[in-house]
C-alpha cells in the first residue's frame, strides 16, 4: 500500500503534524498474546467475589436469565452493527427497537418509548429536563425516596442547565415513615411565585416502599406540573403501571430485565411518555412505515428533535444509546412471557416476606411499616460492622444505607435488603442464623472494646 | 428465515398464542401477592407476547439476518471507526467474576474489577497525555457533557462567568447540543478555505466570555489540524480551556497526545478506538481525560489506589470540588473490560501500528478513488484515518446523488459511508476503512464505487432506485414522520391467576 502511495515510510503520512506537537512514544506494556491475556483476565475476575449469598439490590437486581438470551446477544449481526443509518440493511435492529418500544409501552402503560438511554439515572434526568421544556418552567421537585445516585445525577444535570432542583423530604417516623412527605410536597407546589415544571417520584422507592403515586400525580397536576414516575420494570408485572396513575413520563432502569449486574453497566435507561409529549422526548425513536413497494418496514423517525439535525437546539445531546441492552431486555421478556414475568415478581415478593419473617423472629425488624414488594430496610445496631462481619461469613447483607445516603438521619444504622427469585429459602434461613450470631458477638463487651 | 423465500418477519406480538410459553422459573406460592394493597396492584396484565423458546429464538435469529454488521461485511462508516471486534473481548466481559459483580458490592469483594479500572485509567492517561481519567460517562456525548461541566466548574471556582463555547462548523452535532445542556452558548466558527481551523476566525471570537473551544482533531474532514498549536495558545491567552472531541483518536495513537499538545480535556469513545462493539447503536463508553487544572472537578466516585496496593471507590462527599455524579454506580464496566482487553492485546507498540495502518488504509483508498477521476476529492492532500469524497460532479452530470450511491453500495454487499456529514461539504461521503480490513477488501470497495459512478452515467435509474437486493427497498420516511407509528398495539391480555 505504501508503495502505491509513492512513499518510503509511513511517517510521511504524519508529516502534517507539526514537529513541536508530535507525541512522545507510548510507554505501555508490550502486546499480549490472546492466551496470556485470557490468563490475566481470568485472574482479575477471580479476585472479585461473586459466590456470596447476596441480598443486595439498591437499584441493580439479579434475576434468572435463560441461556437463550445471551446466545442470541452473541450473534455478530446484532452486536457488531451500529446505529441503523441505512435502514434497508438494518431492519433487524430497527424492528427489534420497535418491538422494545412496544414491550415497554405495554409494561408501563405509556404511549411512546424512546429507543434507550444510558441508565436509570440519566433517563430520570432526561425526563426531568423534558418537564422543563414542555412547561416552559424551570423548577423540578424530586422526592428523597428516589435512588441517591439518580438524585445526584439530577443535581449535576440541573446545575449544568441552570435549572432549579428541590428535594422533597421523606417522612421520618410514624405509619408513613420512609414515604414522600406529601404535606411538604403540597406546600412546595403551592408557591405560586415559583411554578413547578415536574415532580419526580419513585415506585417502588429506593427503600423498597410502595409510594402513593396516584396522590403524587394528582398534586403535581393540580399545580400545573408534569408527573414523572421512576419505575422498576419487573415490578410492573404486578404493580399498577405509570399509565394507570396518570404519569406523564415514566423513567427507570431496565437492568432488572435480565441484564447482568456487571458492576454498574452497561445498563438500560428507560424513558416513556404520553403522546402529548412525543416532540419533547429525547433520543432515538423508531417507527413502522412501508418501503416503496408497500412492504412493512421500520425506520428512525421524528429526528428533528435530535442533535445531528438540530445541533444546539436539540432535545438532548444523546447520540449513541444502549440498543443492545434494549434487545437484551426484549429477549428476556420474550423468553419469560407475561406469566413468567409475573412469577418472577411474585417469587421475589414471597422470598422477601420469608426474609422479613425470618429476621423478625431473631429480633431484626423493618424500619418502615408501609407496604413493599421485594426490598425493605431493617434496623441493625452497628450496621456497618455487622455488614462487614457477615461478608466474612459468605453473606452480602444488602446495603449499609448510610454509605449511600449519609444525609438521611432516620436511616442511620439500617441495612437495605432485597430478595429475588434467585435467592433460595435455604439462603434466607442461613442469613438469619448468621446475622443473629454476628449481632450477638458484636454486642458482647469484649467485641465492643476491640 | 430459510435460505430462500421471504425474509421479513412479523412482529413478536403477532407470533403470540394464548398460553404458549416455556417454563423458566418455578411457580410462586398462590398467596405471594396477597399482602400488596389493592391500590398498588396492576389490574390488567400487560399484553406481552406469549411465545415458546423455538418461536422466540427463530424470531430473533431471523431478524438478526436482516442486518449488515462488521461480522458480515465491510462497514466504512466515517467517524464511527467500525473496526473488528475481537471475540476474546466478549469472552472476557462474560467471565462470571466480572459479569455477576454487583455495583454496590463492598470494595473488599470487588478488587479484581477495581484494579482493572484503575489500570485502564493509567493506560488512557498515557495515551491521552493527560493527568487523570474518569471512566464514568456512558458514551461520547455523555463524556462531552462531563468535560464541559468540568470546564464550567473550573471557571466558576475562579469566580469567572464565562458563557461561550466556540465550535467549528464541521463539528459533530453533539458538540453544540452539549454546550446547551451545560447551560452555555454555542458560537459556530466557519472553517478556513483549506478545510482546517480558521485560527483568525477563532481569535476574533475569543474573549473574556469564552469558556471553551471544542475541537475534533483530526477534524471530521479527516484532516489533522496543523494550526492547532496556535489556536491552543490563543485559547489559553484569554483564560479559556480547550476540549478535544476524541472521536478520531484512532488516527493519532502514539503520534499525537492531546494533553502534551495543550488540550485541557478530551473524551475517548471506547466503541470507536478501542474496539468495544457498537451494539446496533450502543452501549458505548466515553471516558474523559483531563489535565491538572480540571482534575479536582472529575465526577465522583473515582477509583483510588491505596498505599497498600488495594483499591477502593471514593466515598459520598469525599471530594467536594467534584461536579458530582454523571451516572449511576461506577460506569459501563462491562464495556470497559472489553476496552482493557483490547489495550492489553495491542500494548504500546501495537497501538502505534493500529494508527499507522488505519491512516495508510484511508490514504490508499482515497488515492484509488482520486485516480479514478470519477469522484471529487475536495481535500487531496494526506488524510488521517478517514477522508471525504463527494459526488458533486456526478450529481451535476447525471443527477445521481450521494444518497443513491450509498444505497447502491448496499447491493454490492458493503455498508455505505457516512453521508451528508460534515454539513460543510456538498454531497459528502465520509469514508473510514479502519486498520482491520485487508487490501483485497479496500480494492473491492473502490472497484464497487467506480462501477457505481460509471453506472450513474450508463443506467442512472438503477442507481437512483437502489438498493435492489436488500430485504426492503427505499422507505417512506416522510410518511413515518407524518403519521408516527411508534409501537404495536396489542389487545390487552387477560389476567391469568398464578398457577400453583
Amino acid at each position: 500500500m505504501l508503495e502505491s502511495l509513492g512513499m518510503a515510510s509511513v511517517d510521511e503520512l504524519f508529516a502534517d503534524i507539526p514537529p513541536a506537537l508530535r507525541s512522545s512514544p507510548l510507554k505501555l506494556d508490550p502486546p499480549e498474546p490472546e492466551q496470556v491475556l485470557m490468563g490475566r483476565l481470568a485472574g482479575l475476575a477471580a479476585r472479585n467475589r461473586v459466590d456470596l449469598a447476596s441480598f443486595l439490590g439498591a437499584g441493580a437486581y439479579r434475576h434468572f436469565s435463560p441461556p437463550l438470551v445471551d446466545q442470541i446477544l452473541l450473534r455478530g449481526e446484532w452486536y457488531t452493527a451500529y446505529t441503523p443509518y441505512q435502514p434497508e440493511v438494518s431492519q433487524g435492529t430497527l424492528q427489534s427497537i420497535y418491538e422494545y418500544e412496544s414491550l415497554i409501552a405495554e409494561l408501563t402503560g405509556m404511549d411512546v418509548v424512546s429507543a434507550s438511554h444510558y441508565d436509570g439515572a440519566a433517563a430520570t434526568a432526561e425526563a426531568a429536563l423534558m418537564t422543563c421544556r414542555a412547561t416552559g418552567r424551570d423548577r423540578v421537585l424530586v422526592s428523597r425516596s428516589v435512588h441517591p445516585h439518580y438524585r445526584a445525577v439530577l443535581e449535576t444535570y440541573f446545575d449544568g442547565a441552570g435549572l432549579d432542583l428541590e428535594q422533597i423530604p421523606i417522612v421520618a417516623d410514624g405509619p408513613e415513615a420512609g414515604l414522600t412527605d406529601l404535606a411538604e410536597l403540597e406546600r412546595r407546589l403551592a408557591d405560586a411565585s415559583q411554578p413547578v415544571a415536574g415532580l419526580v417520584m419513585p415506585q417502588p422507592s429506593f427503600y423498597g416502599l410502595l409510594e402513593p403515586m396516584a396522590e403524587g400525580g394528582r398534586l403535581a397536576h393540580a399545580g400545573g406540573a408534569l408527573f414523572v414516575a421512576v419505575v422498576e420494570p419487573v415490578s410492573l408485572a404486578v404493580l399498577a403501571p405509570p399509565g394507570a396513575y396518570g404519569a406523564d413520563i415514566a423513567a427507570g432502569e431496565g437492568q432488572s430485565l435480565g441484564i447482568p449486574p456487571q458492576y454498574g453497566g452497561p445498563y438500560l435507561g428507560i424513558v416513556a411518555c404520553t403522546d402529548a409529549l412525543v416532540r419533547q422526548i429525547p433520543g432515538r425513536l423508531v417507527g413502522m412505515t412501508t418501503d416503496v413497494e408497500g412492504r412493512r418496514a421500520y425506520v428512525m423517525t421524528l429526528q428533528a428533535r435530535e442533535q445531528h439535525i438540530r445541533r444546539e437546539k436539540a432535545a438532548s445531546n444523546i447520540c449513541t444509546n444502549q440498543t443492545l441492552l434494549a434487545l437484551a431486555a426484549s429477549l428476556w421478556l420474550a423468553a419469560m412471557g407475561p406469566h413468567g414475568l409475573r412469577d418472577v415478581a411474585a417469587l421475589g415478593a414471597a422470598r422477601a416476606k420469608e426474609l422479613e419473617d425470618a429476621l423478625a423472629a431473631i429480633g431484626v425488624t423493618r424500619v418502615h411499616s408501609g407496604a413493599y414488594l421485594n426490598e425493605f430496610a431493617v434496623r441493625v445496631p452497628n450496621a456497618a460492622a455487622v455488614h462487614r462481619e457477615l461478608l466474612g461469613r459468605g453473606v452480602l447483607a444488602g446495603l449499609v444505607v448510610a454509605d449511600a445516603v449519609p444525609d438521611e438521619p432516620s436511616l442511620a444504622d439500617t441495612l437495605l435488603l432485597c430478595a429475588t427469585e434467585v435467592n433460595t429459602s435455604e439462603e434466607v434461613v442461613a442469613f438469619a442464623r448468621e446475622i443473629a450470631g454476628v449481632i450477638a458477638t458484636l454486642a458482647t463487651p469484649e467485641a465492643t472494646a476491640a | 428465515m430459510s435460505a430462500s423465500g421471504p425474509r421479513l418477519q412479523p412482529t413478536i406480538f403477532e407470533l403470540s398464542k394464548p398460553g404458549r410459553h416455556s417454563d423458566k422459573v418455578p411457580h410462586p406460592p398462590k398467596d405471594a401477592l396477597n399482602r400488596l394493597p389493592a391500590e398498588h396492584r396492576r389490574e390488567h396484565a400487560a399484553a406481552l407476547p406469549e411465545v415458546n423458546e423455538p418461536d422466540a429464538v427463530r424470531h430473533y435469529v431471523n431478524l438478526s439476518q436482516l442486518n449488515h454488521a462488521v461480522d458480515t461485511g465491510f462497514y466504512p462508516l466515517g467517524s464511527c471507526t467500525m473496526k473488528w471486534n475481537p471475540k476474546v473481548n466478549e469472552w472476557a466481559a462474560r467471565l462470571p467474576g466480572f459479569a455477576q459483580l454487583h455495583p454496590m458490592a463492598p470494595d473488599a469483594v470487588a478488587q479484581g474489577t477495581l484494579q482493572l479500572l484503575w489500570e485502564l485509567e493509567q493506560i488512557l492517561i498515557e495515551i491521552s497525555g493527560m493527568q487523570a481519567v474518569t471512566l464514568q460517562p456512558a458514551a461520547g456525548a455523555h463524556g462531552e457533557l462531563t468535560g464541559i461541566l468540568m470546564i464550567r466548574e473550573y471557571h466558576r471556582s475562579r469566580g469567572e462567568d464565562r458563557t461561550d463555547v466556540l465550535v467549528p462548523d464541521s463539528a459533530h452535532g453533539t458538540n453544540p447540543a452539549t454546550a446547551t445542556m451545560a447551560g452555555l452558548k454555542t458560537i459556530t466558527i466557519k472553517a478556513a478555505t483549506d478545510g482546517g481551523l480558521d485560527v483568525e476566525g477563532f481569535r476574533a471570537a475569543l474573549g473574556p466570555k469564552t469558556a471553551a473551544v471544542m475541537i475534533t482533531n483530526p477534524s471530521t474532514l479527516g484532516l489533522f489540524e496543523s494550526r492547532i498549536g496556535e489556536l491552543l495558545e490563543a485559547v489559553h491567552e484569554v483564560g479559556a480551556l480547550a476540549y478535544m472531541d476524541g472521536a478520531n483518536l484512532n488516527a493519532i495513537l502514539g503520534r499525537f497526545k492531546p494533553g502534551e499538545a495543550g488540550f485541557d480535556v478530551m473524551h475517548i469513545n471506547t466503541h470507536k478506538t478501542f474496539s468495544t462493539p457498537h451494539g446496533g447503536g450502543g452501549p458505548g463508553a466515553g471516558p474523559v481525560a483531563v489535565n491538572a487544572k480540571l482534575e479536582p472537578f472529575l465526577p465522583s466516585p473515582r477509583v483510588l489506589r491505596e498505599p497498600d496496593a488495594t483499591f477502593r471507590l471514593e466515598r459520598v462527599g469525599e471530594r467536594p470540588a467534584s461536579i458530582g455524579r454523571i451516572r449511576s454506580f461506577v460506569g459501563s464496566t462491562g464495556v470497559l473490560v472489553r476496552a482493557y482487553a483490547y489495550l492489553r492485546t495491542h500494548g504500546g507498540s501495537g497501538l502505534a501500528e493500529i494508527t499507522d495502518d488505519a491512516v495508510l488504509a484511508a490514504n490508499y483508498l482515497k488515492d484509488r478513488l482520486a485516480d479514478s477521476g470519477l469522484f471529487d476529492i475536495p481535500f487531496p492532500g494526506v488524510c488521517k484515518h478517514e477522508f471525504i469524497a463527494s459526488a458533486s460532479t456526478i450529481k451535476k452530470t447525471t443527477g445521481v446523488r450521494t444518497l443513491d450511491i450509498a444505497k447502491r453500495l448496499l447491493d454490492h454487499g458493503f455498508h455505505a459511508p457516512t453521508v451528508y456529514f460534515p454539513l460543510t461539504v456538498d454531497e459528502a461521503m465520509l469514508i473510514e476503512p479502519t486498520e482491520t480490513e485487508s487490501i483485497e477488501t479496500l480494492d473491492a470497495f473502490a472497484d464497487a464505487l467506480v462501477e457505481i459512478a460509471r453506472e450513474a452515467t450508463s443506467d442512472p435509474e438503477t442507481v437512483k432506485t437502489a438498493p435492489h437486493s436488500a430485504p426492503v427497498k427505499r422507505l417512506d420516511e416522510a410518511g413515518a414522520a407524518r403519521n408516527p407509528n411508534l409501537r404495536w398495539r396489542a389487545e390487552a391480555g387477560e389476567w391469568t391467576p398464578c398457577p400453583d
